[in-house]
């Protein structure tokens, strides 16, 4: 992994979390998730002002075989979305962790930040489950 | 914890970690599911070559003075309009009009035929085959002993024509040549047919050799743009191409009139054949239900399983298969609709994640070779 990684916070869904100003974090896929889903033709982002709660559903993603959902990482209220990938939701398995990133959210409260995986607690994760 | 079940691998299986192949568990089977990426894939299919292993499917031979009537006795087609080298698309029906498997029937002498039939159906076709025995006739499984390659795409030829003698030009769509020797590889019966939409062959030959013939192609091959495919590209391909899956478009509950397959019913062969009286009333009495190809006009993809709902809300059939087509760049399917719904224009719904998304009927193929 890049530099650019080390300051995420990782799901055992396969989202990284970006902390951003304030409670405001970004949320996207791994490179990970994005290599083992293949082809991204589809994304399903919640909607600017819909509550997302942590481990529960927020969205789908298509890949040209199969339909994943997407978990969200932490709870709060949706802020931005990544409108660019309703045309070009390929950019995901081009770009995961940054022009690919899904939505950001105001986290309602930050402390649930701290159940998150570091990188290299996800990297163990990850070859844990390869075995 | 979990049972596991030991899945069948084709004589290829050992070769695909070589070439990046990224491996799933399809109907029992462990197979490539991609190489590189299913859109690189496909799009090499389309517009150079691609090399597809497809060892699983079945191979039943079908021998005897009574062959020919045997198989017209067993499949929806008329056999005897075939001369040997030629090869026909067919469907083995239930009495009562439902499918038993699709197939291709190959004429290899006048009392021998060999018979392809779909990987997951090989046991269930074999003894279907032999509980409708009639005359002299042989039966003979040959499908863990067979391998099979498909090389498809506008390149196909001219890759494969750097490997032999024979003039590939000379065999004509379903049409094929026996012993034929590739690249020193000998006894390979090359057969001009597909499931891609594209120009291309289908090569059938023993295991033991087929290794060796893959690897040749992609030694020749590579440089002219042929990349190895997984059945992710083959699935794309061959919906564009609207060419029907057994276990989506086909199925004991679909006949293949309903499935869009009328070309290979001939109710009005001479001879008598099982689903002959049911496939008839069918045709007589006009379909209830047929498939049609749709494009989903909202956001979304319809996949196999969802419900299709009329513009007024009445539920009238369910998505048969579905995907964004990498050729068009637009979500399509085949739907088994109700009939008086199967118009092409008439706007649908189909039911994406308890959303109902707009769908229009469109005519079919979606995609046609050169186009």
């Amino acid at each position: 992994m890049t530099n650019a990684t080390a300051n995420l916070l990782y799901s055992k869904e396969h989202e990284w979390v970006l902390k951003l100003d304030g409670n405001r974090v970004r949320i996207g896929i791994t490179d990970y998730a994005q290599k083992a889903l293949g082809d991204i033709v589809f994304v399903e982002n919640p909607s600017v002002d819909d509550d997302v709660t942590a481990n529960e559903s927020m969205g789908t993603i298509e890949s040209v075989k199969a339909v994943s959902e997407l978990f969200s990482p932490v709870s709060g209220t949706v802020v931005t979305v990544n409108e660019n990938l309703e045309d070009a939701p390929e950019t995901i398995n081009e770009h995961p962790y940054d022009a690919g990133w899904l939505v950001e959210v105001e986290v309602s409260n930050l402390e649930d930040l701290e159940s998150l995986l570091k990188e290299e607690e996800y990297e163990a994760f990850i070859n844990e489950g390869e075995e | 914890m979990s049972t596991r079940t030991v899945l069948k691998r084709t004589p290829l299986f050992e070769v695909y970690k070589k070439y990046g192949a990224k491996v799933i568990d399809f109907g029992g089977w462990e197979l490539p599911v991609q190489f590189s990426s299913i859109l690189e894939e496909h799009d090499a299919v389309r517009k150079e070559a691609g090399l597809f292993d497809v060892s699983h499917m079945g191979e039943v031979l079908v021998e005897g003075k009574d062959a020919e009537s045997y198989i017209n006795y067993l499949v929806t087609n008329d056999v005897a309009k075939i001369s040997i080298n030629q090869a026909q698309y067919t469907a083995m029906c239930y009495p009562d009009g439902g499918t038993v498997d699709d197939l291709l029937v190959y004429k290899l002498e006048n009392e021998k035929y060999l018979l392809v039939i779909n990987a997951s159906n090989i046991e269930k076709d074999f003894e279907w085959m032999k509980q409708n025995l009639k005359g002299e006739v042989t039966l003979k499984n040959i499908s863990s002993d067979t391998a099979q390659l498909a090389i498809q795409g506008p390149k196909a030829e001219s890759i494969l024509q750097n490997l032999t003698d024979v003039n590939l030009s000379e065999i004509g769509f379903f049409t094929f040549a026996q012993n034929v020797n590739i690249g020193g590889i000998d006894g390979v019966l090359v057969s001009r047919t597909g499931y891609t939409a594209e120009d291309g062959f289908e090569l059938y030959l023993a295991n033991e050799k087929v290794e060796a013939l893959w690897n040749k192609l992609l030694e020749v091959g590579t440089e002219d743009g042929l990349k190895p495919c997984g059945l992710g590209a083959r699935d794309t391909l061959r919906l564009e191409g609207r060419l029907a899956l057994y276990g989506q478009e086909l199925s004991s509950e679909i006949s293949p009139l309903e499935a869009g397959i009328g070309f290979a019913v001939k109710t009005n062969k001479e001879s008598d054949f099982i689903a002959k009286a049911a496939l008839t009333e069918q045709k007589e009495k006009g379909l209830k239900r047929k498939i049609v190809g749709i494009e989903v006009t909202g956001r979304g993809i319809a996949r196999h399983g969802y419900k299709v709902f009329s513009e007024d809300g009445k539920e009238i059939g369910v998505v048969t298969s579905g995907t964004q087509s990498p050729s068009l760049k637009k979500s399509i399917g085949l739907a088994l609709i109700s009939a008086e719904h199967a118009k092409v224009d008439m706007q649908l719904k189909v039911e994406i994640r308890n959303k109902q998304i707009d769908a229009v009927v469109v005519k079919t193929p979606f995609y046609k070779k050169g186009k």
